[in-house]
């Protein structure tokens, strides 16, 4: 049971680590930090645009398999079954 | 044109003959089988199906063409499409899985401990669903009419027959298996034109680094500045910047469509097909892998397509069009009544401005964009043959995902869950055959007959995901106190006020006339958009749901247990309908 408990908030933590950096690169270098960043170009991108049109989703596609490879780091740690 | 014909032809039934195969290879014989693939999918496989499931008409047909038009505004369906698959990742599908049922609604009725709850679940997912399934309907009947030139309703009647042989015949087995050749013909379809528009464009093979590219003309400039200049020359908003009713706004529909993509029942059921916890997470990964393919392209297609039609109306600033000479593909497209010009001025030649004054292209249909892209940049007609199969495809997998979602909910949910549990599983397999062929006999009635509203609903069925069955799943999860009374008062109070802010804006069930304060900007809460309004939602529903918990005390000790078990990744078994 105490290793359940340990084992949650492990998980809990790398949830809020990737919900922080998933929020970031979409709401806010996509969204709310649009205009600032729309003045340094990536070749004929402005940033900004390019991280709402394009570099949120590779973004989302790092996050998730780097959270999957964490989780099961954890469940090998925790429940060696798994 | 009849060349065109011919490889439309064989495009179209030669994908259908290969569905057809696949779909006798893989028919179901239990239960297990028909709703969750008999829990034997691989990863991979899994997430080729979601993409195909996911990637409706409206992501295939529609997307890039509201991007062409919005410009940056349009960024938040890029967003809201694609990161909803971190929250399912992280929040939903790996727990969902553990617990190891078939339908969201069951999940749902053994976290809440309550029939009711199951029924408010079916109630929102038949709405979400069926909305959704009419837009794939009519996106069929469309398709086949412009391509092979049949009537409208015979075509819708050709999709419904290919839908029914595969979707009753085999279950969730056919039905995956089929999504995943449905999904290599759809990501074909979508970037081989892709490819070929941005080579001629930019000389860059690749869409994503051509969009970024400077232009193959010599002239050194880059194409989205070029595209910002002659836009802003007519009169429109500059392309990179151009706002879709606010940053408040945007930030609201963007979070509405990630967390209605969370909450949406017919892809968090696709969770339950694979071997395991971890499985789970990584068929997200996959999936968004699958997803992406096709939405980084997107952005590409509707700028480069925007780029094109600016181009071919104005070739250089003051050389317009002659329309006596105007190409094939415009007097196509201007005989379906989606393209139409009117010479303001009598002077025979094309004015496209933001002015509503001089603008002589009085209509131009966002939807045809991807269709009439190949023809606009004078690709061969196998390309424009084969973007015709990608579009049923995408159509027809949607459309197939969904009906499954509906008969497993009234077949398992309803009728074996609430009414007849006794039931055995070679009836409910059969009940749930014959609930398809009504759900499809109905969806097809409803694209002969389509209610006015039927553009407005995909907005309400994210809505109806987004306020009402992602926090309920969320909580469920994460709260390990959350009773089932204060989870259904959640529900109940997100999904009416969603539902009331869409109707007193687009009108009750979006008939005209009935509006009580009007489709107007002035009269949006804080300028938020009714499409946005879902996120909105899901906040009433958390407050809501943690308000009534702390006065109605927490969910018994068994329930709490059984979150406990849930959070452990370890002895998830095949799912199954009992423990």
């Amino acid at each position: 049971m105490e290793d359940n408990t340990s084992y949650w908030q492990e998980n809990i933590r790398l949830i809020f680590i990737c919900l922080a950096i998933w929020f970031a690169v979409s709401f806010g270098l996509g969204l709310l930090l649009v205009e600032p960043l729309n003045a340094i170009r990536l070749g004929g991108y402005k940033l900004g645009f390019w991280f709402a049109q394009q570099g949120s989703i590779y973004s989302f596609l790092g996050l998730i398999f780097w959270y999957g490879a964490k989780m099961n780091k954890l469940d090998k740690k925790y429940h060696s079954e798994g | 044109m009849d060349e065109l014909k011919l490889y439309t032809y064989i495009a179209v039934f030669g994908t259908f003959a290969l569905y057809f195969a696949i779909a006798w290879w893989a028919r179901a014989g239990s239960t297990s089988d028909f709703y969750v693939a008999g829990g034997g999918v691989t990863p991979l496989q899994n997430g080729m199906a979601i993409g195909a499931d996911w990637m409706s008409a409206a992501s295939f047909i529609s997307m890039a063409g509201l991007i062409a038009f919005l410009g940056y505004g349009g960024s938040v369906f890029l967003m809201g499409w694609t990161g909803g698959y971190v929250l399912l990742a992280m929040l939903l599908a790996p727990y969902m899985r553990k617990h190891g049922k078939f339908t969201v609604p069951e999940f749902i009725s053994d976290r809440y401990y309550s029939k009711t709850a199951r029924i408010v679940a079916v109630i929102c997912l038949i709405i979400a669903s069926v909305t959704y399934v009419i837009g794939q309907m009519k996106g069929v009947g469309v398709a086949f009419s412009r391509f092979l030139e049949v009537d409208y309703d015979l075509g819708l009647v050709i999709g419904m027959v290919v839908v029914w042989v595969y979707a009753v015949l085999g279950g969730m087995k056919g039905i995956t298996y089929t999504q995943i050749a449905q999904y290599c013909v759809m990501i074909f379809a979508y970037t081989i034109p892709a490819v070929f528009i941005s080579l001629q464009l930019t000389g860059n093979p690749i869409p994503q680094l051509g969009l970024g590219s400077t232009l193959a003309d010599g002239s050194g400039v880059y194409l989205l500045d070029k595209l910002d200049m002659v836009v802003t020359d007519l009169g429109f908003k500059e392309y990179t910047t151009a706002n879709l009713g606010g940053t408040l706004n945007m930030f609201a529909y963007t979070m509405s469509l990630m967390i209605g993509t969370a909450g949406l029942p017919h892809v968090i059921m696709r969770f339950f097909t694979v071997p395991s916890v971890q499985a789970a997470r990584s068929s997200a990964g996959y999936a968004l892998v699958c997803i992406a393919l096709l939405y980084t392209v997107a952005p590409a297609v509707g700028a480069m397509a925007r780029f094109n039609l600016m181009n071919t109306i104005e070739p250089a600033a003051g050389e317009n069009l002659t329309y006596a000479e105007r190409p094939q593909w415009f007097k196509d497209w201007e005989k379906t009544g989606l393209l139409q010009f009117e010479d303001k001025n009598g002077d025979g030649k094309v004015q496209y401005t933001a002015d509503k004054a001089t603008n002589e292209m009085v209509k131009v249909d966002r939807d045809i964009m991807v269709l009439a892209n190949p023809a606009i940049a004078n690709l061969p007609n196998w390309v424009i043959a084969l973007v015709a199969a990608g579009g049923l495809a995408a159509a027809l997998s949607t459309a197939a995902g969904l009906l499954l979602a509906i008969s497993s909910s009234v077949s398992h949910d309803l009728m074996k869950g609430v009414f007849t549990p006794d039931m055995s599983e070679k009836n409910e397999l059969r009940a749930g055959r014959i609930t398809m062929t009504i759900a499809i006999l109905f969806a097809g009635y409803l694209g002969m007959n389509p209610p006015g509203f039927a553009a407005g609903t995909v907005a309400l069925a994210f809505g109806l995901a987004a306020s009402s069955i992602f926090p309920a799943l969320m909580m469920g999860i994460f709260s390990k106190k959350m009773s089932g009374k204060a989870a259904v008062s959640g529900m109940i109070a997100g999904i009416s006020v969603t539902m009331l802010y869409v109707f007193q804006h687009k009108g009750i069930m979006f008939i005209p006339g009935t509006t009580f304060l009007g489709d107007m900007g002035e009269n949006w809460f804080f300028g938020i958009s009714p499409n946005a309004f879902g996120s909105v939602g899901a906040l009433i529903n958390f407050a809501v749901a943690f308000a009534v918990l702390r006065v109605t005390g927490p969910a018994p000790a068994h329930i709490q247990d059984l979150v406990d078990h849930m959070r452990i990744p370890t002895g998830a078994g095949a799912a199954a309908a009992d423990h």
